[in-house]
């Protein structure tokens, strides 16, 4: 029998990563949202890698963080180790990475949850999606209640008709043993919903107790941490950080599996989803890169209150006894206890092609998506998302004006335009190389790049957003300082430089142009410059990057300039593609399947030649005359 | 829309008497001034009126190209609605490219094609229900030059191209993968190997612009293709064309098993002659596949050489031939006169229009007749080459300037000791620029090599 149960603004489908930004955002913003998820003991769950950003990943939290989200404060609570990567790269690529306590991440989110105003949380499995005229109405549980609603933000992740396989094992269930959705899906379809499946997979987990970490390379935190949150200041967030190891695959560990490759699901056919070429099983890795003697495995905690190590660079899929032959062969495990067998995971997911770049369904209205249901993988990616469809369906309920991150403006731009307008065959993972203005979009200028975007959704309060106004300011009186401060080729000055190992000058110069040079930068140049204020970290940071790398940041503001220009002409929702009869077929095909919002993303769809963005070009401008007659 | 200055070859056939290089944009003006020169005194043409003709020079520095008329038409009653400069000059491919090059470096750039007609549009100068016909136009132009782009180049400049592209694609993911996953994949000691593929790569871009600008790259004569049913003498008359033994030539039918090529000068034209394998149903495969490509060659031909041996009967094979270049340009060759002719030209002419010519390879008869026809054919204007082409070489050179350019801006960041991230910026520019020229999108190409050559963690 089915009753109606209770009236929602939104209805949030699971309680992950995605799913736990997505009502925090729409609740904050006043309106009354309910999240479901099949276990309450699953909110915001790492069913794999024990941590939270790396490269590129690390910029989206912030960015999410930016931006009003959760993940960022959350992380900074309940870190054990932090790191920042790629130091010794330039400043677009330094990605910020925390080893996570699992179950306090999942506690502390689930307290947010819990202590959100508007915010109920409720734990059953929802079966039906109800529409009316292509629009959502409302959501049916498993037990038969609806729950009506203005908006729908489905994040059922790795769920819906999932199963875990090992060897010749498998499981009918999510990640961890839960329960997985098996219903929803068909309901989908139903709705004309074009379905993928893909697969992932996570390693081992081993007993602590078991494992000789003499054998491994200890892998320090930094002693100078970063927070991921732009709300804290490293210095209250600091604590002991924990430690993870590093060893290696023998000659041993790969013999063992090229023996047994014949029984993994993979070639037995067991597995049919679709596998992400980024993270690939250890077999995959054995069998693809045959020459490298070795691979590197990382050994990371789980948490403080575990014993529980996970095996990151050894994922796979393999039967129980070969796991076992072979995580043993590895240097340090060689009496190691599984405690959790390492699975391979296939599931359902939606062809993100049928999405607008709000995350709302083209084809029905209020019916939003986000993270791995999306086609991606990651945590990060997934909370991204979250956020964005949370603003998005709230903004489409109070009639506001939604939010789209252009890839100019945020890797969640990049990562939202390239799962819409790519044809992805595989689980989508974020990259620094997939943002072509990546030196526009670091991790340390994300509050200025989205912080005001945060402000004017609702997200952001007064005080930040005051902030934020002031280190804008700070920065740029700073950087005009320094470029018309002109420095004499004095004799102290001269000193400094050579002790510098910098070359003496010949000519008076600005500090700008000396904090230029190579081996110069703002903080050593402090004796020269005795003028200088007392600055906040942040803010000398941004000083220092921006001059340093003006030549190259002026030249990604030019190509944005221009790819702005494709971006602001529009295509209307309803032009029909066939009709432009000097488009080519398989521009007409992907046109007509893609649907781009503007001429910038049509022109990133493969298969779209430039030729045919000039003659689309040519016909929306007689199409728009046609319009205003 | 794009406001720079853009200049092109107007007329298409070079062979033509006169040629015409279109400027249009706001930069028109001011270039003609600097390269134009009037034969009595110094005249500005920008500030002469519109719509008016001028006598006089083009210079490039201090060196006169070529005696012109100049068209200056003031936007906004021209084609385009822009400023637009119209170069009358002496035909002829060298002179023509000169001038174009000049011009081009005035800060103008190549236009696109189909671009005057896009520019005149959407500049409001073509009615809006003409639409479908620009974009016809645009399309159709833009379809056959890249076709040009990859038919005009050689193989091994091909090759060449992408032997660089491959080099830049690696480079790039592998400074990708290592940023992407630095645990796993250390950069240490890379700039020094980066420096050694910029070397080897901006030298290459060297060559392949110089041979650019010597018209070496492009196969810019009359594609002239020899055919026949096997032993008919396709070799011989190649052999005697390019006045050396090229080709293999014996008493066996069926030697010529693929096609050679060879390029020859009658005078001022350029023939582009290939010899292809006997046309003649055959089970051999790889005869076969000798004839399928003699077959496709010969429907791609600006100029078919039908070589014949008439001390033969006419068969099956000769009908097929017949049919195949029905609609080509042709000229029909009766070989081996001195054996005794069993074809008459009464017996050809009854199934085919194409002009005759009598033939006797061993004793060199008959070729006069054939050089003299070819030279007639080709002023009277029936034979030409392809038009683009010049505009297909100015692209090519432009594109490889484009991609030193930015190899050399990534030098620069490396001897400046840059972070290696910022390397990959130029890097890409260079490879996407490359890829203009054999019409490739940069699409996955990157992602698909990280993954492929470089393993990655988790």
């Amino acid at each position: 029998m089915s009753y109606v149960y209770e009236d929602y603004d939104v209805v949030v489908i699971g309680a992950g990563h995605a799913g736990c930004e997505a009502a925090l955002a729409c609740a904050r913003l006043s309106l009354n949202t309910i999240i479901f998820t099949v276990s309450m003991d699953s909110v915001a769950l790492m069913p794999c890698n024990p941590n939270i950003g790396g490269t590129s990943k690390g910029h989206l939290v912030r960015e999410i963080d930016a931006l009003g989200g959760e993940m960022g404060r959350n992380i900074d609570k309940t870190y054990i180790q932090s790191k920042m990567l790629n130091l010794s790269k330039g400043p677009a690529v330094h990605s910020l990475r925390a080893q996570a306590d699992k179950l306090e991440y999942s506690h502390s989110m689930r307290m947010v949850l819990e202590n959100t105003h508007n915010l109920t949380l409720r734990q059953a499995e929802i079966t039906e999606i109800l529409t009316e005229d292509n629009r959502v109405t409302g959501v049916k549980t498993y037990s038969g209640s609806i729950y009506p609603c203005k908006a729908v933000i489905l994040c059922t992740g790795t769920y819906l008709n999932a199963r875990c396989i090992y060897g010749d094992i498998i499981h009918e269930s999510g990640p961890d043993g839960l329960q997985s959705a098996l219903q929803l899906t068909d309901c989908l379809k139903k709705l004309g919903i074009e379905m993928f499946r893909f697969k992932t997979g996570t390693p081992a987990r081993i007993d602590k107790r078991s494992i000789d970490f003499s054998k491994m390379e200890e892998q320090k935190g930094d002693e100078k941490i970063v927070p991921f949150s732009f709300t804290n200041k490293a210095k209250d967030i600091e604590k002991d950080q924990i430690s993870c190891w590093l060893t290696y695959t023998t000659p041993k560990t790969h013999e063992i599996i090229n023996k047994n490759i014949d029984r993994s699901p993979l070639y037995t056919g067991n597995i049919k989803g679709t596998g992400a070429r980024y993270c690939p099983s250890i077999e995959d890795k054995v069998v693809r890169f045959a020459d490298k003697e070795r691979h590197q495995v990382f050994i990371e905690p789980e948490g403080k209150y575990t014993n529980e190590m996970y095996i990151s660079g050894m994922s796979t899929s393999l039967p129980e006894d070969v796991q076992v032959e072979m995580y043993r062969s590895v240097p340090g495990l060689e009496k190691a206890k599984i405690v959790r067998n390492a699975y391979a995971i296939e599931y359902d997911c939606i062809n993100p092609a049928q999405l607008k770049p709000t995350l709302e369904l083209r084809n029905i209205e209020g019916f939003f998506s986000a993270g791995q249901f999306n086609g991606s993988s990651g945590y990060e990616e997934a909370a991204a998302q979250g956020l964005m469809a949370g603003i998005n369906a709230s903004m489409k309920i109070l009639g506001k004006e939604q939010i789209v991150l252009d890839r100019s403006q945020a890797y969640i731009g990049v990562l939202i335009d390239d799962l819409i307008t790519k044809e992805t065959m595989e689980p989508y993972r974020m990259m620094t190389s997939r943002a072509e203005y990546r030196l526009l979009l670091r991790q340390d200028n994300a509050d200025l790049r989205l912080t005001k975007i945060g402000y004017q959704v609702g997200l952001i309060d007064e005080d930040r957003y005051q902030a934020l106004l002031m280190k804008e300011e700070r920065i740029e009186k700073e950087i005009k300082r320094l470029e018309s401060t002109i420095i004499g080729a004095r004799k102290e000055v001269q000193e400094i430089l050579v002790n510098l190992n910098s070359t003496p000058l010949t000519t008076a110069c600005s500090l700008a142009e000396l904090i230029r040079r190579p081996e110069l930068n703002y903080e050593v140049l402090k004796d020269i410059d005795p003028l200088r204020e007392e600055l906040p970290e942040d803010v000398i940071e941004q000083v220092n990057i921006n001059i340093k790398y003006e030549g190259y940041i002026v030249r990604q503001k030019r190509q944005v300039e221009q790819f702005k220009k494709q971006e602001n002409k529009k295509i209307p929702d309803n032009l029909d593609y066939n009709l432009i009869s000097s488009l080519r077929i398989e521009a007409k095909q992907k046109l007509n399947k893609f649907r781009p919002v503007s001429i910038g993303q049509a022109s990133r769809i493969s298969g779209v030649s430039p030729a045919d963005i000039s003659v689309l070009l040519v016909y929306l401008m007689q199409y728009n005359a046609k319009e205003r007659e | 829309m794009k406001s720079d200055t853009i200049a092109a070859i107007a007329t298409g056939n070079s062979s033509a008497g006169i040629s015409i290089i279109r400027i249009s944009g706001e930069n028109a003006l001011s270039a003609i001034d600097k390269i134009y020169k009037s034969k009595v005194k110094n005249k500005k043409l920008s500030e002469k009126e519109s719509h008016t003709i001028h006598y006089g020079y083009i210079v490039d520095e201090q060196e006169v190209i070529d005696e012109v008329m100049v068209t200056i038409m003031k936007a906004p009653s021209t084609y385009t609605r822009e400023d637009v400069v119209e170069i009358n000059c002496h035909g002829g491919i060298v002179v023509t490219r000169r001038i174009l090059e000049t011009v081009l470096k005035q800060e103008i750039r190549l236009a696109e094609p189909g671009e005057f007609t896009k520019r005149a549009f959407l500049n409001g100068r073509i009615d809006l229900s003409q639409a479908e016909a620009v974009c016809d136009i645009i399309n159709a132009k833009n379809q056959i030059a890249l076709k040009n782009s990859l038919k005009q180049l050689k193989g091994r400049e091909q090759e060449k191209i992408e032997e660089i592209r491959n080099v830049i694609l690696r480079d790039i993911a592998f400074i990708e993968a290592a940023l992407d996953d630095p645990e796993h994949i250390s950069i240490e000691g890379f700039s020094e190997e980066l420096l050694n593929h910029l070397d080897t790569n901006c030298n290459a871009l060297e060559g392949l612009i110089k041979s650019s600008k010597d018209g070496k790259l492009i196969k810019e004569g009359i594609k002239t293709v020899i055919i026949g049913k096997p032993n008919a003498g396709k070799s011989s008359l190649l052999n005697i064309l390019v006045k050396e033994d090229r080709a293999i030539v014996t008493d066996i039918a069926g030697t010529t098993r693929d096609t050679l090529e060879e390029t020859i000068r009658l005078n001022d034209i350029t023939l582009n002659i290939i010899d292809t394998a006997g046309i003649r149903s055959t089970d051999d495969i790889i005869e076969k596949i000798g004839v399928d490509k003699a077959i496709k060659l010969s429907q791609e031909a600006d100029l078919i050489l039908y070589v014949l041996d008439s001390s033969v009967p006419l068969d099956e094979n000769d009908d097929k031939i017949l049919s195949l270049i029905k609609e080509k340009k042709a000229i029909l060759l009766l070989n081996k006169s001195d054996l005794g002719p069993k074809i008459l030209v009464d017996d050809i002419k009854e199934k085919s229009s194409h002009p005759i010519i009598i033939t006797s390879f061993i004793e060199h008869t008959g070729l006069g007749d054939l050089e003299e026809l070819i030279k007639k054919m080709f002023f009277e204007g029936s034979l030409t080459i392809h038009e683009d082409i010049y505009i297909t070489n100015e692209r090519h050179i432009e594109a490889f300037k484009n991609a030193l350019g930015s190899l050399n801006m990534v030098r620069d960041s490396v001897i400046n000791q840059m972070p290696e991230d910022f390397y990959s910026i130029d890097l890409m520019a260079a490879y996407e620029e490359l890829g203009k020229i054999l019409g490739e999108n940069l699409g996955e190409d990157l992602i698909n090599m990280i993954f492929s050559e470089f393993c990655m963690g988790k």
